[in-house]
């Protein structure tokens, strides 16, 4: 090999090192762009909203004047939504989830139903404000109520906790459910004393990463045909007069958290911006806390399992 | 019978088992019971697709009685709410495609840029703290997204182009396209870390830097999962609601130039629905007529992903 294509050669790896130097400084680029992303909404959520956070706006309820409105009515149905779709999600979602893993049988009946589950996590969150809208308001008569929001978040998380659980599950060595079987265990008394035990803390992340994603959905329930406007809250149970039943706050009108920023953030004045900003705010807080919540236990949960 | 069960049956007949090892026949049939519970809980995804499907057509079935298919697929004005009411679904799907086409365009580079620095560049610490990272980004409401491109992103356009309206696409595709980087690279890397070491230990062998074995090995490998996952974020896109409703504004407007504003089919249905529409009227009919646009415009992405998934799938 003669100088000159030595040289040529050390160029071509030169050129060749540069090129990979410059894509990893690329991938830095791209991450600092979603970083800061992320710091730029914050922080204007932050700078524009902090000053509207206090007590009374934890605990007005909206108003025509902005220095006056609050999240009151929106925070209080929030909480009562998450507690119907928890409620409905987390016992169908484990059962699916353990039926798919432990009791399916291999035939065209189980394929259909992991088709589904797969498909369903695909659909936009619209549609299942469709659905409900047709089936959950007009079909079944539930109304634009807090059971219906709730029922239409369930669905919508279904697909995500019955993945989570499946997961946990598959985890669980094999072993574990030999023993069991050959104590003389039935399949459900592996399954109640064992398998959803020890798969109890995957699920848990599951659900609240579920939970974190239906507190956000926004559209769904405008479709259901929330409120925008509403200065009163569900009546508590076996309280007013004529004393309300136990359950009758699911059938109570309500606003959830997006639905008033939405509300805020579509108005002109720059008042209620900044009332859209502490709800967004608030709102971003909670997602933030449920999703790093899950991400910690997943993290505690990888590093402490030795089976 | 062989030799074993002979002896099982001879014995059987020489000492009957105990009462405690008979069949309970009571524990058999609870067992029965809760696996047909456990069995109707996962066939709730079943009902729940059936009811979707039931549900739009019925719907949009009546609506077609109303306005012929071919108004629906050719017109260029869509006015469902006004006296002179025209429902051209182009007017929706051009808002719908021009958005997604913009949010694609900003999600694709940068969440392949971000998955192969991810996979094939980045020290350990480094992904292990930027994958939490991105799932938490991908977690935040979509309403805050929508708040942070009207309110943040368009007025910084604004000092760029002039002429931009307050509501237009560009930004709300933007700020879309940064909402599905994370679903796009953490798929992505997905399939590039699940390519054997192998490949890339052989090309490293070869003398090939990192960016020439992601390119020509590990990219080429993992090109089913890739795909699947662009198309997962094209599906994303177009499912998307609250940004588009909030930031680019909801005048339905035939147009493919991200400048200006326009609706959506997502935004259009959050726009009625905000309103008060009897049931049964030809207003609330068309949001299903919309959403079942929508739901075979997702339903083709998703089977597009399949099948890239299915044709395109290296088995190590």
């Amino acid at each position: 090999m003669n100088q000159q294509e030595l040289q040529a050669l050390r160029a071509m790896i030169a050129t060749h090192k540069r090129w990979d130097y410059m894509f990893g400084v690329l991938g830095i680029l791209a991450l600092m762009l979603a970083l800061m992303t992320f710091v730029a909404l914050f922080a204007d959520m932050a700078v524009n909203g902090l000053g509207r956070i206090n007590v009374d706006f934890l605990t007005s309820f909206p108003s025509r004047r902005a220095a006056n409105a609050g999240i009151l009515s929106a925070w209080v149905g929030s909480v009562l939504v998450m507690l119907v779709t928890a409620c409905a999600a987390v016992p169908l979602g484990v059962a699916a989830g353990v039926y798919l893993e432990e009791y399916a049988p291999k035939n065209w009946v189980t394929d259909i139903i992991e088709i589904n589950v797969t498909n369903l996590a695909g659909v936009p969150s619209i549609i299942y404000g469709l659905l409900a809208l047709g089936l959950f308001v007009y079909t079944f008569g539930l109304g634009q109520s807090i059971l219906t929001a709730g029922l239409t978040l369930a669905l919508l998380i279904l697909p995500i906790v019955i993945v989570a659980t499946r997961e946990a599950i598959r985890a669980i060595p094999q072993i574990i459910r030999e023993g069991a079987y050959a104590c003389g265990a039935t399949t459900w008394q592996v399954v109640s004393d064992h398998i959803v035990p020890y798969s109890s803390a995957g699920i848990l992340t599951g659900v609240i990463i579920g939970m974190a994603r239906a507190i956000g959905e926004t559209a769904p329930i405008i479709t259901v045909g929330a409120l925008t406007f509403i200065a009163f809250l569900p009546t508590a149970p076996f309280a007013g007069d004529p004393p309300a039943g136990l359950f009758d706050w699911l059938f109570a009108p309500f606003t959830v958290m997006p639905i008033q920023m939405f509300n805020w953030t579509s108005r002109p004045e720059a008042a209620f911006l900044n009332n859209a900003a502490a709800a967004g705010l608030i709102l971003v807080l909670m997602t933030l806390t449920m999703n790093g919540l899950a991400i910690w236990l997943r993290y505690r949960l990888r590093k402490n399992i030795k089976w | 019978m062989n030799s074993y069960e002979a002896t099982a049956g001879r014995l059987d007949v020489m000492s009957p088992p105990s009462d405690r090892l008979k069949i309970d026949h009571t524990r058999h049939i609870k067992e029965r019971l809760i696996e047909a519970i456990l069995f109707l809980a996962a066939f709730v995804s079943v009902f729940t697709t059936t009811a979707i499907v039931y549900i739009l057509i019925r719907e949009s079935w009546v609506f077609f009685q109303h306005v012929p298919l071919v108004d629906f697929l050719f017109d260029t004005q869509w006015t469902p709410l006004f006296e002179d009411a025209h429902y051209g679904i182009m007017v929706l799907l051009s808002g719908t495609i021009t958005s997604s086409m913009v949010a694609v365009l900003v999600a694709i580079p940068l969440g392949t840029v971000i998955a192969v620095y991810l996979s094939e560049f980045a020290p350990f610490s480094v992904r292990e703290i930027a994958k939490p990272f991105l799932e938490l980004l991908g977690g935040i409401p979509t309403i805050i997204y929508g708040y942070f491109a009207l309110l943040f992103l368009t007025p910084l356009l604004q000092n760029v182009f002039p002429g931009l309206p307050g509501f237009n696409l560009l930004s709300a595709g933007i700020v879309m396209g940064i909402m599905i980087i994370p679903y796009v690279a953490s798929l992505s890397e997905d399939a590039m870390r699940a390519v054997p070491m192998a490949l890339r230990e052989g090309s490293y062998a070869t003398g090939a830097t990192r960016l020439q074995t992601a390119l020509r090995v590990v990219i080429p490998s993992a090109i089913s999962g890739i795909a699947s996952a662009y198309i997962l974020g094209i599906s994303r896109a177009v499912g998307e609601t609250m940004i588009l409703a909030v930031a680019g504004g909801m005048q339905p407007n035939l147009t493919f130039n991200p400048a200006e504003p326009g609706a959506t089919i997502t935004s259009f249905i959050v726009q009625v629905a905000l309103g008060d529409l009897p049931h049964g009227s030809i207003g609330y009919q068309t949001i299903f007529a919309a959403g079942l646009t929508l739901m075979l415009l997702t339903l083709v992405f998703n089977l597009i992903g399949f099948y890239m998934r299915k044709k395109y799938r290296e088995v190590y």
